[in-house]
């Protein structure tokens, strides 16, 4: 039996630089599983392609093909082999199985327990059935592997948790305010963990975003960039009116904002609920105003404590993820196997049937006074001997139990049945199970 | 009788039930439990509108003539209510708070004798069947009210202290917890206000005055201006959110005196429905 092969790089083996050469279009995966197709050496095979991650999952007929995979994607991607031999890795049978499914968990994601892996691995099964590059392997491979998935999914809280602080202060924010597509983001300061924070605000299409900083010149351009409003610094207390979420990143020393312009701000927006996200060190925003009704002030530590909070939760959930793997790991192995023993079950059977046909052959000519039925009788009641005979034999090597070696029983059943395999069996595709 | 009574164990039975089944969904969070529950709900709902049509003919009337018939007509609007509210917002965990109401107000109705008492025929005509609907409707909303405010306590709690827990995730936004309750602030008050109108112009009808002096109705103008007060200061000063929850809580637990305390400890003419 041939073993799964993957050849892949990703985000953890391979620079951005590089990914995004490798990285295979819709077009290019078709081209691609059409080469697997037409290779001799390759039975089944699947492409996968993501921005972090470019796989080929594929079951050689003969050798390991690695190589000629290998030159395919150097050919294809106009990019000599060297330049990304170092980022491969290549797993065989039970590795390249647990990582397929990994995969699909969204275990072996940037963002482990994001959501989208799985449809990606889904389409590019789709791609891979549309162009008839996939087979009896590579399905069952593939519908476990969603399995997993989805158990993993349903069954451990990995993708619940935020585990950075941007996507934290989002979460308490979407905890806060219904309907963030209503709201106002005020940004106060300039840095990257701000922005990055507005960014992510603004991926749930927050109505208007004003950015405040004392060098109006600069609140202009990062305005530019949010295609939002340039205030400027001291108009702040004026512009809590309007805004319902505060993102503070200043270089000040002092409070920028203290609780009495809130306390203030709060009369004038009919104490409608105000959200202070203060990132800056030292603190911009008076940890007080967390007192006042309707406010919530978050800083640096808070949110990098609900994040440290989640980080465990999810490495223990992890844990259980793994678990489910491995579990579907060792009942893919089983089906496997259980190939494995199919032709040895198949010669034993027609090795019986041909020692019965060859004996009747030799007695009833000799026993010409049986009537048709009689004949018929005899040959049915040797053909059953002959199976129940064979019976318990095939059942034990169908089920041997989890702590056997099956392929050991398989080459003593083949010896003591004396079963030279004729070559048809050994590439015999096992749809029949 | 024995219709009556076996739909209305039926209700109380499919309460219960329900109310195990969101416990269930609190924990697990499986849309699919919140969805049986609450078709538990619904079911328990139209099994003790059976019950309570089936004791209503029999008696000729509106069947609120003791404390064990009160309290069933009190849970059939709640739950009617709750049905109403959870169509029109989808809060889904609200049910957690509706089922565990219903369940207590159906051990009661269940566990308390129903002293059989002669129907009085006073209590009838339009003015005092409004006067119910509304009065019992107008609660029950105040009511719901009451638990959307408790959710945002709870979440606000949460969320102020910087330590979101189990039900960070489990329950909605502060804002739309809020949204719920001011409307069924907004819609119980109006109810309420209906339905003391239509008792006074009965109290008229009946007695001659519209006022008596009764406790319930002292008590009753009392629970009207606690959330004629509520409303004014979230219009004109923005009590809304923490403050409009905590008033929320107070305005239904002295409904709950109103509607029980008053008639056990204090009396009136109110006295015979609670007894």
């Amino acid at each position: 039996m041939s073993e799964i092969i993957l050849i892949g790089a990703s985000h953890k083996t391979a620079p951005v630089e590089l990914r995004e050469k490798l990285s295979f279009s819709q077009e290019e995966t078709m081209a691609a599983l059409e080469f697997m197709k037409a290779q001799p050496g390759i039975r089944e095979g699947l492409v996968f392609s993501t921005c972090n991650r470019t796989e080929l999952l594929y079951i050689p007929e003969q050798g390991d093909q690695v190589e000629e995979m290998i030159q395919f994607v150097s050919a294809h991607k106009e990019l000599p082999a060297e330049q990304f031999r170092s980022a491969l890795y290549i797993f065989q049978g039970d590795e390249a199985i647990r990582h397929i499914f990994t995969v699909a968990a969204s275990l072996d994601s940037m963002m482990v327990g994001e959501p989208q892996i799985l449809g990606q691995v889904k389409k590019a099964y789709k791609s891979a059935v549309t162009a008839g590059a996939s087979g009896v392997l590579i399905n069952r491979l593939m519908h476990k592997s969603f399995s997993v998935a989805k158990r993993v999914r349903k069954e451990t809280g990995i993708g619940d948790n935020a585990v950075s602080i941007s996507y934290a202060a989002t979460e308490l924010a979407c905890k806060i305010f219904s309907d963030l597509s209503a709201k106002s983001v005020m940004l106060l300061g300039a840095g990257e963990m701000a922005e990055l924070a507005v960014e992510h605000l603004l991926s749930h299409n927050v109505k208007e975003i004003l950015v405040a900083n004392r060098t109006f010149k600069h609140a202009v351009t990062l305005a530019e960039k949010f295609n939002g409003t340039a205030v400027h610094f001291e108009e702040r207390e004026a512009a809590l009116e309007r805004v319902d979420i505060i993102i503070s990143s200043t270089g000040a020393t002092a409070y920028v904002m203290t609780r009495d312009q809130v306390k203030r701000a709060m009369k004038r927006r009919q104490h409608n609920t105000l959200f202070f996200i203060d990132i800056a060190v030292p603190r911009d925003i008076d940890p007080k105003i967390n007192k006042i009704s309707n406010a919530y002030v978050y800083d640096i530590d808070d949110l990098k404590n609900i994040v440290e909070t989640n980080i465990q939760q999810r490495e223990q959930e992890t844990i259980k993820a793994r678990r489910f793997v491995e579990e579907a790991l060792v009942a893919f192995r089983r089906w496997l196997d259980s190939l494995a023993v199919v032709p040895t079950i198949k010669a034993i059977n027609d090795k019986m049937t041909a020692i019965v046909d060859m004996e009747l052959d030799k007695t009833l000519p000799g026993l010409s006074h049986l009537t048709e039925q009689d004949v018929e009788a005899i040959r049915r009641m040797t053909r059953a001997i002959a199976s129940r005979a064979i019976h318990d034999p095939i059942l034990f090597l169908r089920n041997t139990g989890d702590h056997r070696d099956d392929s050991l029983y398989v080459n003593v059943a083949r010896q003591l049945f004396n079963l030279d395999l004729p070559e048809q069996y050994k590439n015999s595709r096992t749809d029949s199970i | 009788m024995e219709t009556a009574n076996i739909t209305l164990q039926l209700s109380a039975l499919l309460y219960f039930i329900s109310m195990a089944g969101y416990l269930c969904y609190l924990f697990h969070q499986k849309d699919r439990i919140q969805q049986i529950s609450l078709m538990l709900v619904g079911a328990a709902v139209a099994s003790h509108l059976v019950a309570v049509v089936i004791t209503g003919t029999q008696a000729g009337g509106l069947p609120i003539n003791n404390l064990v018939q009160s309290l069933s007509m009190a849970g059939l609007a709640f739950g009617i209510t709750f049905l109403y509210v959870q169509y029109r917002f989808n809060l889904k965990i609200l049910g957690l708070f509706a089922a565990t109401i219903l369940s207590a107000i159906m051990l009661a109705v269940v566990v308390l004798p129903d002293t059989p008492v002669p129907p009085d025929k006073l209590l009838k005509g339009f003015w005092f069947v409004s006067h119910i609907v509304f009065i019992f409707t107008g609660e029950a909303a105040l009511g719901l009210a009451a638990g959307a405010g408790i959710l945002y306590l709870i979440q606000e709690q949460g969320i102020k202290g910087k330590r979101p827990g189990f039900f960070f995730k489990r329950l909605p936004s502060l804002d739309f917890l809020d949204q719920v309750s001011y409307a069924c602030i907004t819609t119980g008050f109006a109810l309420l206000t209906f339905g003391l109108v239509t008792g006074f112009i009965y109290a008229q009808s009946v007695w001659g005055r519209f006022w008596n002096w009764d406790f319930k109705e002292i008590f009753s103008v009392g629970t009207w201006t606690v959330y004629a007060a509520l409303l004014h200061l979230r219009l004109y000063s923005g009590w809304r959110g923490h403050r409009s929850a905590v008033m929320a809580i107070v305005g239904f637990a002295i409904i709950i005196f109103t509607f029980l305390g008053v008639n056990l400890i204090l009396g009136g003419h109110h006295q015979p429905f609670t007894q």
